[in-house]
């Protein structure tokens, strides 16, 4: 289904500032492929609103699709803003009236996600050193907040996870020897089961909205929030894929495990175990690796024939490079 | 075969063409542009570094499984027995067999690329 999209916003933005509104501005941010994010304005009898649009722009299989509908990661955003976690604010729940198809419009937050700048763009010295501790404190009251009734979400730990992800590399088709190699290590290695919470999923550097002056300002992108280990979360901030260049400062490409872990627990998330991160940010890596298979093999089956397919299934080897250092590291 | 201009050069150029182009773009387009140069820059390096990083590959596998073979049969060995768990990071040889392995592919895939421990 081809939506014009900016034609919708027109009609939204009547709904969504009474009527007289118009339509400001309306830009695709550049990014991911199946999901499409607009920034775009509201002016109104009440002011000018800053907005955005997230959509997804390709079909939703909730069988085989790992991520969650729009509505329920709108739904999961007002639960753990309403318990203290700096999510953004859910403006409006797009339905069939809209014509944007899956749709939700939030508020727009101020500041900066690409994980690149964060990490080395001068405007974020002064901050930059506390960005580990205060990404630890807002992951707190997200694993803090009940799982929504209603929500299905999925519930895994370690084995499952790595299970699933294992099928998923044997129905690629690919022989990759580290990637092997890892499977077999951290199912020697799993930890003692943990009580799950709610997670975000997703929680890296590139996914949290920072202020130059204040640090987290925002979690963004809750469609692979589900519930499982909090070590989870903790682990894949670690991951070094999102270090951007920076693989000497473990969190984020900005900071240190210890000031991860002290924010998480003086903001009253359950103490955690460094090891226990370590490993799932192995399974990251390795979870990553599969995940840029996946998207090479939905290119080749003709499912998403975007240029970035193929290109992504060339990162399997920089997880594979990261691997192999921490198989020499050990557990 | 011919011996110009090489395969690699083609590749080049193509990528400074839509370098050139690529500031005229909306920001989608510009984002895929400048994919598309990466996916160039791959196919540059795998032509001029592949054929060396294939040869340590095999060199490396045979050593770890005590005997030669091609790249694809080697690999698909080391997998199996990886799989069942023959072969472990205790097996001498093997991590350091993984490195190189690895350090060569990302060469080619993503030469700015810092890994782990890096």
């Amino acid at each position: 289904m081809t939506v014009d999209v900016a034609l919708a916003l027109e009609r939204l933005a009547v709904r969504l500032g009474g009527a007289g509104a118009r339509l400001e501005t309306a830009q695709r941010l550049s990014g991911g492929a199946s999901m499409e994010t607009w920034a775009f304005a509201v002016d109104g009898p009440q002011g000018r609103e800053d907005l955005i649009l997230r959509r997804r722009a390709a079909p939703f299989d909730p069988e085989t699709a790992r991520s969650v509908t729009l509505a329920t990661e709108a739904a999961l955003i007002r639960a753990t803003g309403a318990n203290g976690a700096l999510a953004p604010t859910v403006r409006h729940v797009c339905d069939e009236a809209d014509g944007l198809g899956e749709a939700y419009v939030m508020g727009r937050v101020e500041g900066e996600a690409l994980g690149r700048r964060i990490v080395g763009d001068p405007r974020f010295d002064a901050v930059r050193g506390d960005l580990a501790r205060q990404c630890g404190a807002a992951l707190a009251p997200i694993h803090r907040t009940p799982p929504p009734h209603g929500l299905n979400l999925k519930v895994s730990d370690a084995e499952g996870e790595l299970t699933r992800y294992e099928e998923v590399y044997r129905a690629s088709g690919a022989e990759r020897p580290i990637l092997e190699l890892s499977f077999q290590y951290l199912r020697r290695h799993l930890p003692d089961p943990d009580p799950p919470v709610l997670l975000h999923g997703d929680f890296r550097n590139g996914n949290i909205m920072f202020d130059p002056q204040k640090g987290v300002a925002a979690i963004l992108d809750w469609e692979l929030s589900h519930v499982g280990d909090p070590a989870e979360d903790l682990g894949w901030i670690c991951v070094n894929s999102w270090r951007f260049g920076r693989p000497d400062r473990p969190v984020g490409g900005f900071g240190d495990y210890a000031d991860l872990l002290d924010g998480y627990r003086a903001a009253g998330g359950r103490p955690v175990a460094l090891s226990r991160v370590r490993f799932w940010q192995m399974l990251g890596s390795l979870r990553w690796g599969v995940m840029c298979l996946m998207m090479y093999r939905s290119w080749a089956d003709g499912a998403d024939r975007s240029v970035e397919r193929p290109m992504i299934g060339r990162r399997v080897s920089e997880t594979e490079a990261d691997l192999v250092v921490l198989l020499e590291e050990g557990l | 075969m011919i011996t110009h201009p090489k395969t690699e050069e083609l590749a080049q150029a193509v990528a400074a063409w839509i370098d050139e182009i690529r500031p005229g773009l909306d920001p989608r387009n510009a984002f895929l542009a400048r994919v598309a140069v990466n996916i160039l820059g791959v196919i540059g390096r795998e032509l001029t570094l592949g054929p060396a990083a294939e040869g340590r590959a095999v060199d490396g596998m045979a050593g770890v499984l005590g005997h030669d073979g091609d790249f694809a049969a080697l690999n698909a060995e080391l997998c199996a027995r990886l799989r069942t768990g023959e072969l472990g990071v205790d097996t001498p040889g093997l991590l350091a067999a993984l490195k190189m392995m690895a350090a060569d592919q990302l060469a080619i895939d993503q030469p700015n690329y810092r890994p782990e421990g890096g």
